[in-house]
């Protein structure tokens, strides 16, 4: 009956399979969910999600296929400045009105039309017919009518049956292309820990004494092992200064998330490119600064180098030797990048850029060629392919 | 018989739909929210309100799934084997039943609580799919096979420190609890406290979820720490002009080690009530 929402689910990337359609068609016929939409929509979500990060794609989904309208896919909606979208004049149509309106012709071109629009507005706006704004016949905005409209932040649909709870929305915080906590980071790095047997034997290892009683006789041998620990060892290289001024809470975030998450954690900052010296603390740099040759001497190569930085440079800073903006370099940035990648069996870049600006910087993709494409955007689920790929 | 709020736990609608169809189709109920908005306490009010037994299975990240249905205890046997005891010859004397097994086995219905599933190890989920689907296992030392009876109604708790499996996931039931709007505050603390004066629950109101806002925060306060403040309030008999003033020229609330658990959160109320004051 509602395979095709089925469908839908799974086109927008949240695993739902045909044992929890089941569940749900099952909790259905026994009348879980009595005529009320609203039951129907938090016993469909209770059986079909099973992580709260899908949540708001749920809801989304839930939305766009019970009200038949845009496609799921697309850009989420956009936020806008909440005074513009006010409700002060809602515009009724007439339907002759509304034949008039006319479409502009394709999703991408007007995607592609808001973007520009958004660019050239500054103000609030309403009415009219072109600007993004409430009440109008223009595609884009709320509470009006136009055939192929994007809804923006819109409270409830007007044209159609009010459907309120999922359109809230709020799950949005929890959809794992978001923003990280230091607590959602600390999670996603848990998953570099690899515990180990190392150090004082300290536990009963019962399989072995139960075997080697046997062996003598009946006679009880106690066999101990070590404690499990955490064996990680991470060497965290951190990017400062310049272009990463606007990144530095984040880094400081992901810096505390880590160190209580690792045995043992090295940390060593850099300015824009990695060269031949690093530093241990930005404040006192000139006491604490460390040939690069002697970090590579003294953590081993099962250290996981993992650096952090914007990767927004002059791509000269990279491939010339000279080419830092603080000191005569002798060696290019990417000699030293390769020494460390090299040395260290796994490295991954962390990138606080979003992903999709990456394309437009030409250092950024520079570096992305030289890491062998192992950068990773900021994102929870950036952290945690890059941990994937760390453990592997 | 169904689940609904009580006069001790107030559940929004999206739960109560949750743990119904979990009840009817027998499936276990997976519940996630932040620490202190009721988890582990819906499990009580659910066997309350089924008229249940609830039997609690609390797991440490020493647990292992084994643990849950019997442990086979050799040391003693092979003591008593040393010591000639005749209870030696009878494996069965040396099985020690596990929390699910005793659920399996009740006459009564019963519900059970795994509570903080996600702290056992990554693999602990994947050893309970099957127990869990059929609500049976096999005993390998004594050759017995343990069906339930009737199924128990089985609630998880996880606080997501661990992603759990895909095919653990699909069995159960899912339900995110949200942390409570204001009006379902209002509710949830005049159900704990029934007698609190209103002026003082309704400024107290406003400090909490003032500290909630405070941006930075490393463990934001949850219903449990409001509970337990209001609690504190309510003893020292405090006047809730106690609470109105304060926030003129400090931030920091009275009783504050009630709502604020991490020396750094404290630090930063200090520090934003040093600069309120210097700046007021």
């Amino acid at each position: 009956m509602f395979a095709p929402f089925i469908l839908a689910l799974r086109q927008a990337a949240i695993p739902a399979s045909i044992t929890e359609y089941l569940a749900l068609l099952g909790a259905m016929q026994a009348g879980v969910a009595e005529y009320s939409v609203e039951d129907f929509y938090y016993l469909a979500r209770a059986a079909l999600v099973k992580d709260e990060r899908y949540l708001d794609r749920f809801d989304r989904v839930f939305g766009v296929y019970f009200r038949a309208l845009e496609a799921p896919e697309g850009p989420a909606p956009q936020e806008l400045p909440a005074e513009w979208l006010r409700k002060l004049a809602e515009k009724l149509l007439t339907p002759e009105e509304m034949a008039q309106v006319q479409a502009l012709g394709g999703f991408e071109k007007l995607m592609e039309t808001l973007r520009q629009r958004l660019a050239e507005q500054k103000g609030r706006h309403q009415g009219g017919s072109k600007w993004i704004g409430t009440g109008g016949t223009s595609p884009f905005g709320a509470y009006g009518y136009n055939p192929e409209g994007v809804r923006i932040g819109q409270e409830e649909s007007r044209h159609r049956r009010a459907v309120k709870v999922w359109d809230k929305r709020e799950f949005r915080d929890l959809d794992d292309d978001a923003e990280l906590g230091s607590r959602t980071l600390k999670l996603a790095l848990r998953r570099l820990r690899r515990f180990a047997r190392q150090g004082a034997a300290t536990e009963l290892d019962l399989p072995d004494t139960v075997r080697s009683t046997a062996n003598n006789a009946g006679h009880l041998d106690l066999k101990l092992v070590p404690e499990r620990h955490n064996a990680v060892k991470v060497l965290l290289l951190l990017d400062i200064g310049g272009s990463m001024d606007e990144h530095v809470r984040e880094c400081q975030e992901l810096f505390s998330a880590a160190r209580s998450e690792f045995k043992h954690l090295e940390y060593y900052y850099f300015h824009n490119c990695p060269y031949e010296r690093l530093w241990r603390s930005n404040r006192r740099r000139s006491d604490t600064e460390l040939p690069t040759a002697q970090v590579l001497r003294t953590y081993g190569p099962d250290y996981k180098l993992i650096f952090v930085g914007d990767a927004s440079m002059s791509p000269y800073e990279i491939t010339h030797p000279g080419g830092s903006v603080e000191h005569w370099n002798a060696e290019a940035g990417s000699v030293w990048l390769q020494r460390l990648t090299g040395h260290y069996r796994r490295s991954a870049w962390l990138n606080p850029l979003e992903g999709r600006r990456w394309e437009h910087s030409m250092s950024v993709n520079m570096l992305r060629h030289l890491m062998e494409g192992r950068m990773f955007p900021m994102t929870l689920a950036g952290i945690e392919a890059m941990t994937r790929d760390l453990v592997r | 018989m169904r689940f609904t709020s009580t006069d001790r736990y107030i559940a929004s609608r999206d739960l109560e739909v949750a743990v119904n169809a979990a009840v009817t189709l027998q499936r276990p109920l997976l519940v996630k929210g932040e620490p202190g908005t009721g988890k582990t306490v819906l499990a009580q009010e659910v066997a309350q309100a089924l008229g249940h037994r609830l039997i609690e299975w609390h797991v440490k990240s020493t647990t292992k799934a084994q643990q849950g249905l019997y442990e086979y205890d050799a040391v003693s046997r092979l003591r008593d084997g040393q010591l000639g005891d005749p209870r030696v010859h009878d494996i069965a004397n040396y099985i020690v039943r596990g929390k699910l097994w005793d659920a399996f086995e009740s006459d009564e219905p019963v519900v059970v609580l795994i509570d903080e599933v996600d702290k056992a190890d990554i693999e602990f989920p994947n050893d309970l799919l099957l127990e869990l689907d059929r609500m049976q296992f096999f005993v390998y030392e004594t050759r017995q096979t343990v069906t339930a009876a009737r199924r128990p109604v089985v609630i998880i708790t996880s606080n997501n420190e661990k992603e759990l499996p895909d095919a653990f996931l699909r069995r159960c039931f899912f339900h995110y609890i949200r942390f409570p709007d204001r009006d379902t505050m209002e509710r949830i603390v005049q159900t704990h406290y029934p007698d609190i004066r209103q002026d003082l629950a309704r400024e107290a109101l406003n400090v909490f979820f003032k500290v909630r806002e405070v941006p930075g925060l490393k463990k934001k306060p949850a219903t449990s720490e409001l509970l337990d403040w209001l609690k504190l309030l309510m003893v020292e008999d405090l006047p809730a002009e106690a609470l109105r003033s304060r926030e003129t020229h400090t931030v920091i609330p009275p009783l504050h080690g009630a709502l604020l658990k991490n020396e750094q959160d404290v630090h930063l109320f200090e520090r934003l009530a040093f600069l309120s004051r210097r700046g007021g």
